[in-house]
């Protein structure tokens, strides 16, 4: 392997964005293939095909070997609001597999005694967000109701193409959220992506059953999102 | 720590920051695997010319045997695919227990 494709390789995914090691087994030749990068044929097909699924492994064309090695952030969950339904979310998305993270600058909320071993930011959206950005691998759920607290970091979401983007709130609620994010000059399609009223529905009532509706939500988004097909397929692709 | 930093003991970080040091380093990663095997496709070890090394390609199995064959994959500049299983000849002495077969594919980092 070559030094200076190692050094792209580790770039990309110190910035979060999915990459394939792409290497001829016979010779050895090898390149480096990113998120935007489109490749023609049926070499192409299986990089897109990997690229979606995270899934790295051996194919063969024309009678030769190439291993595609896939790097795939790993995916997180940015939950706005240190209510109910998040501390119930916080263990049901480590059993999952998913990194999360609570931010609420209510500290009556947002207190260790509720949140044990969870990171958490009792801090306004907006600044966490400036140190912390959002990116396509990172879900969004907006819990807290208050649109002062979820609106920004709802429009931050919409705009890095965050790969799950739910709020919570009934549907007369969403239906102010929506007016409110067309004035500050979002679209309806982008409006769309929003999963609301948030989680599959499966007449979930408890703060419990929520958490685990979102967490089905954002697992069913994250395996299904067309991540090589780019930003504009991606986002017709989800729900 | 940053979201934007890699993982404290990630092998791609440590190889680069090995050979960016001057150390002569070989990456070996699991291409495929048969069977039950102890890590999935795609994971990596790097190794140094001293025989130092970080991250896994099986449960501690065959380590030994790839840290080994890279120290002559390092000298000799040429990649090499290892195999690795129960129905091997080298079963005796190197093999996977957990009764699989995998394919470790060593490349020197250059």
């Amino acid at each position: 392997m070559k030094l200076d494709n190692l050094r792209i390789l580790n770039a990309e995914r110190a910035r979060r964005r999915a990459a394939i090691l792409l290497t001829e087994l016979d010779s050895g030749a090898e390149r480096v293939i990113g998120e935007g990068d489109r490749e023609r044929g049926e070499l192409g097909e299986a990089l897109a095909g990997a690229m979606r699924s995270g899934k790295s492994g051996v194919v063969e064309l024309g009678g030769r070997q190439y291993f595609l090695n896939v790097h795939v952030p790993p995916p997180r969950i940015v939950a706005i609001g240190a209510v109910h339904i998040s501390q119930a979310l916080a263990p049901i998305a480590r059993t999952a597999g998913y990194d999360l993270e609570i931010i609420d600058p209510r500290t009556a909320f947002a207190t260790q005694e509720r949140f044990a071993g969870t990171t958490l930011h009792a801090e306004w959206p907006e600044l966490v967000l400036r140190q912390r950005p959002l990116d396509r691998y990172t879900a969004l759920a907006a819990l807290t109701h208050d649109p002062k607290i979820d609106d920004a970091p709802l429009v931050a979401a919409l705009k890095t193409g965050c790969f799950y983007v739910g709020a919570l709130g009934s549907r007369k609620t969403h239906g102010r959220r929506r007016e409110r994010l067309l004035a500050a000059g979002l679209g309806e399609a982008e409006i769309n992506r929003i999963a609301a009223p948030i989680g599959l529905d499966i007449a979930a009532a408890t703060p419990g059953e929520i958490a685990v509706a979102i967490m089905a939500q954002i697992i069913a988004a994250f395996r299904r999102r067309a991540v090589a097909a780019g930003p504009e397929a991606e986002r017709a692709a989800l729900p | 720590m940053s979201a934007n930093d890699l993982p404290a003991l990630d092998e791609l970080a440590t190889a680069q920051a090995w050979a960016e040091e001057g150390r002569k380093v070989a990456i070996a990663t699991v291409v495929e695997t048969w069977g039950s095997a102890p890590r999935p496709v795609g994971a990596h070890l790097v190794i140094d010319h001293d025989g130092h090394f970080e991250g896994s390609v099986s449960g501690g199995c065959v380590e030994g045997e790839v840290v080994a064959e890279a120290i002559e994959v390092i000298a000799s500049g040429k990649p090499k695919m290892l195999e690795f299983g129960v129905a091997d000849e080298t079963a005796w002495r190197v093999g996977l227990s957990c009764g699989g077969r995998i394919r470790v594919h060593v490349t020197p980092l250059d």
